[in-house]
């Protein structure tokens, strides 16, 4: 019994010792996994998640903090794929920090804008281009619809356009699979 | 000299670790659904069974047995296993990022593999020396790896097939597994050419 | 003389249906009540309109600029009235609308004035923004912009011009009859194409159930006198006419993947661009017409020379179109899309309107299981895999598709036509296809995003930082000052003030009290700066006024309002 207990003692601190030297020699700094969320998530950095951005809710994933349903743009299929990356079960969007909506894109009211640069300080990604007392306008190309500028603005000038289909982002369809007929 | 060759091809054909002796169901089922991550997962396998194989090997020869304590064999390996993959881990994490990307949490689920217990066990009642259990370990990963690529490739095809719903997903995969299983029996027969 | 011609890998022979709508000439179309013409019509970027409703607009004149770099403009068809610049109904499978101009002629079809050029002197470069500005676009049905593609390669020349007049598709003869009727011109336009490529040989590949093509092209070459210009004819089978097909069939060079036929020294045309380059250089007209084929369900299949913008039904109505019609294809049956409406406008990618009906194209039947028997892949002229491309298109594996290199697919319909379980494979590619397009344009502006984001978290930093450090140099500036001052200031009252106990080294209290001090009398000096400065060194009159308005302000102050007033 007492050779038995030595044994496993020994085997077990030179394993640990093992390890330990290992995780110090070998340490790694940086997260690799926060940049394979990160790439995941739609880049909106709208906040929704109730994280600064989409980096920020990244590494909330990757250390446990926050769970995979929290971004309502990536919607279902965001959720799936970071289910898929962190082999997690794929959950419905969490309601509380949202509803999945069509893309859209932000388009100032020019008659009613005062030009009091608020929605400039809230965009994220710099789409709104302006300056004080003058007219603002939003930059569609590089609006990622992420809302925040809607509520800083005191009259209301701006609303979300949902993106019409072109001729440029058509898609064709998935062809129909005929069921062969019975007889 | 030929013995050694009727070990590793017993190991990976005739008794296939996964599809004979029917031991490490989890990954096989588990990682077969894409075919990088198939052949990642065999990879790490192979080099944790090895390495494992050998070391489990002189633990038990040098430690154990002088010891007289062999029924302790199990609990040994399972440290033995768990902390190889671990070193494993960061070894690889370290000298080269890429393959840790590739292999991703499959690497830690190796420890939980039962093909990893398994084969070491299997050296011990079947008496290989040090070179023989080498082989065996080399060897029976090696059709490991074969079965989870086959199975994988099988499955990434099974995708685009008209399953009835009924058995859609782990269903028909189940039964693939169990028909690839029979398919493999059929090495049995190269016993008679012994 | 005879040339060695080279084969392509598969390829099919469906019936030609071609000897229909070649028994009669190319056939004016009378201008129809009007034009609606589109301004993406070309591969690039959509071309800005340069009309506004209500103007008067001649044949010929510019109405759509070329935008960007990748671009080609658009021409008014006929002279008239703008009705409108509006999105419009275009001739594409999604049925959606584009930005068209709206064109009602006025009858007299009148040119306005051209730009022209002598393209044997100018030099190539002009020439190319000479192309762009005239529209002229491939007319093959890629529609991909000419003068692109009119740039020699790096060594400066190019060792062969291929003209393609296979026109391999069914029922499609517009090339042909271009060929039969206009020879000589579209001759003439393929010397200026050589001249702007310095290329050493011309080969015109054309199939060879064109035998009245051939012969009158080579009456042609030879009439002309010009020396490497060759019409070869080639074996009949689909797709010959695809570019990289007829580029192996004529020269032996198969383009591989990822590279392009220039890199190889060889550029390929259509008949119809070489005959419109010819028009807008020797004339200055630019693309507005093009010959059209009218083939399928109608009492005479014919080809018409149609101004871009006609309604198509317009054009398919002098053919007469049986009553059972029900669709309009743009293209052939193997390549063509299938139209969402019948008036939608005749564009330059238009070759041929193709009236269907239930008993011409009947639906197909039902799609059955791939059984993996290789017949697409033996057809395939792109040698590729189609069924291993068609299951992971179906199952949306598209990283596995791409694999299979799934964007070298010319959508040449081969597989589709062999496939013994009538699966339509080519819809599942354009699926594949948009579907991967769409997902690169998702990541790419999430990059872009990303970018900017984290560009905007930079720049706020820095602004910080930047304001921060400002501040400070200002402060330190400040007390520096300050202490110089009480320096100089200590210096002669010290005497006057003994009880400053440590005149040179001001205590903190002191500095702080300098501080606002020095920013109070600044702030004075600002409101004095402020103050009115127009109310000195006033002239007298001005003067007087203002004394005349105080004395008024003064005596209805003194005298108040009547109550009962």
């Amino acid at each position: 019994m007492l050779t038995a207990l030595l044994v496993m003692t020994a085997v077990a601190l030179v394993l640990g010792a093992l390890l330990g030297y290992a995780s110090l020699k070998f340490k790694v700094e940086g997260d690799p996994l926060v940049e394979k969320i990160d790439a995941i998530l739609p880049q909106t950095q709208c906040g929704q998640c109730g994280f600064p951005g989409c980096r920020p809710y990244a590494t909330a994933i990757a250390s446990g903090e926050a769970d995979i349903n929290q971004c309502p743009p990536g919607g279902e299929e965001g959720i799936r794929k970071l289910a898929d990356l962190l082999g997690r079960e794929f959950k419905s969007l969490s309601e509380e920090h949202g509803v999945e909506k069509p893309k859209s894109v932000a388009v100032i009211d020019e008659n009613t804008c005062i030009g009091c640069t608020l929605c400039i300080q809230a965009c994220p990604v710099d789409a709104i281009v302006g300056a004080a007392k003058q007219l603002h306008t939003v930059v569609a190309g590089e609006c990622t619809g992420c809302e925040l500028c809607v509520a800083p603005c005191p009259v209301d000038c701006i609303a979300m356009e949902p993106i019409t289909e072109t001729v440029d982002t058509w898609k064709w369809r998935y062809p129909v699979i005929q069921i062969k007929q019975a007889a | 000299m030929s013995s050694y060759l009727f070990v590793i091809l017993g190991a990976v054909l005739v008794n296939n670790v996964v599809l004979v002796r029917i031991l490490g169901l989890c990954p096989f089922m588990g990682v077969s659904k894409k075919l990088d991550a198939a052949m990642g997962m065999g990879a790490a396998t192979t080099f944790v069974l090895t390495l494992g194989c050998g070391t489990s090997y002189l633990i038990d020869h040098y430690v154990l047995i002088p010891a007289g304590v062999e029924y302790l064999r199990t609990l040994a390996f399972i440290v033995i296993i768990a902390a190889i993959v671990q070193v494993t881990e960061l070894v690889i994490q370290k000298t080269s990022p890429v393959m840790y990307q590739v292999l991703g949490i499959y690497l830690p689920l190796i420890t939980t593999n039962c093909a990893v217990l398994g084969v070491p066990l299997l050296n011990v009642s079947l008496r290989h020396d040090l070179v023989e259990s080498l082989l065996f370990g080399f060897g029976s990963s090696v059709g490991f790896s074969l079965a989870l690529v086959l199975f994988a490739g099988i499955r990434e095809r099974l995708d685009g097939a008209d399953v009835p719903a009924p058995f859609k997903g782990t269903a028909i995969a189940m039964i693939t597994g169990g028909l690839m299983s029979l398919a493999f029996m059929g090495f049995a027969g190269l016993d008679k050419y012994r | 003389m005879l040339r060695k011609l080279f084969k392509f890998h598969g390829g099919v022979k469906p019936q030609t249906h071609k000897a229909e709508s070649t028994t009669q000439p190319i056939a004016r179309v009378p201008l129809p009540e009007r034009l609606v013409i589109p301004l993406h019509q070309a591969v690039g970027g959509h071309p800005r309109p340069l009309v506004a409703p209500g103007d008067k607009v001649f044949k010929g004149q510019r109405i759509g600029g070329a935008d960007g770099s990748l671009s080609s403009a658009v021409h008014a068809s006929t002279s008239g009235i703008v009705r409108d610049v509006a999105p419009a109904l275009m001739p594409h499978t999604s049925g959606l609308t584009t930005l068209s101009v709206i064109i009602e002629p006025d009858g007299e079809d009148r040119w306005g004035e051209l730009d022209k050029v002598n393209y044997r002197t100018t030099p190539p470069d002009e020439l190319r923004d000479f192309l762009r500005d005239a529209g002229v676009v491939g007319l093959g049905g890629a529609v991909f912009p000419s003068y692109a593609k009119l740039k020699p390669g790096k060594e400066g020349r190019l060792k062969t011009l291929v003209i393609n007049g296979a026109e391999c598709e069914p029922f499609i003869t517009c090339d042909d009859l271009l060929m039969r009727e206009r020879a000589d011109d579209m001759l003439k336009g393929i010397v200026a194409m050589r001249h702007m490529l310095q290329a050493e040989e011309v080969l015109i590949g054309i199939e060879d159930n064109k035998p009245e093509a051939v012969a009158a092209v080579q009456a042609a070459i030879a009439a002309s006198g010009q020396s490497g210009i060759q019409a070869v004819a080639i074996p009949t089978r689909y797709p010959a006419g695809g570019a990289k097909q007829l580029i192996r069939v004529l020269t032996g060079i198969e383009v591989p993947h990822g590279r392009r036929s220039t890199d190889f020294g060889v550029q390929c045309f259509n008949v119809g661009t070489a005959y419109s380059i010819y028009e807008a250089l020797e004339f200055g007209r630019p693309l507005i017409s093009r010959v059209v084929t009218v083939a399928g369900n109608v009492d005479q299949p014919r080809n018409y020379e149609v101004l871009i913008g006609t309604p198509m039904d317009h054009v398919v109505r002098l053919s007469g179109a049986r009553p059972d019609t029900d669709r309009y294809i743009m293209g052939g049956p193997m390549m063509g899309v299938r139209l969402p409406a019948f008036d939608v406008p005749v564009v330059k990618a238009t070759n041929c309107i193709l009236v269907g009906s239930p008993a011409l194209f009947p639906p197909p039947p039902p799609e059955m299981p791939c059984i993996r028997c290789g017949e697409c892949a033996k057809a395939c002229p792109a040698d590729l895999a189609p069924f291993e491309m068609y299951w992971f298109s179906r199952s949306k594996n598209f990283g596995k598709a791409q694999e299979y290199h799934l964007f070298d697919c010319i959508e040449c319909g081969c597989c589709s036509f062999v496939c013994p379980s009538h699966i339509p494979l080519v819809d599942y590619f354009r699926f594949s296809k948009s579907e991967i397009w769409a997902r690169e344009r998702d990541k790419s502006s999430s990059d872009a995003a990303r970018d900017r984001f984290e560009f905007k978290n930079f720049r706020q930093e820095r602004e910080k930082q930047e304001k921060a450090e400002k501040l400070a140099a200002k402060a330190a500036a400040t007390r520096e000052k300050v202490a110089a001052d009480n320096q100089a200031g200590t210096a002669s009252p010290a005497a006057e003030a003994p009880d400053t106990a440590k005149p040179a080294a001001p205590s903190a209290e002191d500095t702080k009290r300098a501080l606002i001090a020095a920013a109070m009398e600044k702030a004075r000096q600002q409101k004095a700066q402020v103050a009115p400065k127009n109310t000195e060194q006033l002239s007298a009159e001005t003067q007087a006024d203002i004394d005349a308005i105080e004395a008024r302000r003064a005596a209805s102050a003194a005298t108040p309002p009547t109550p009962d007033a």
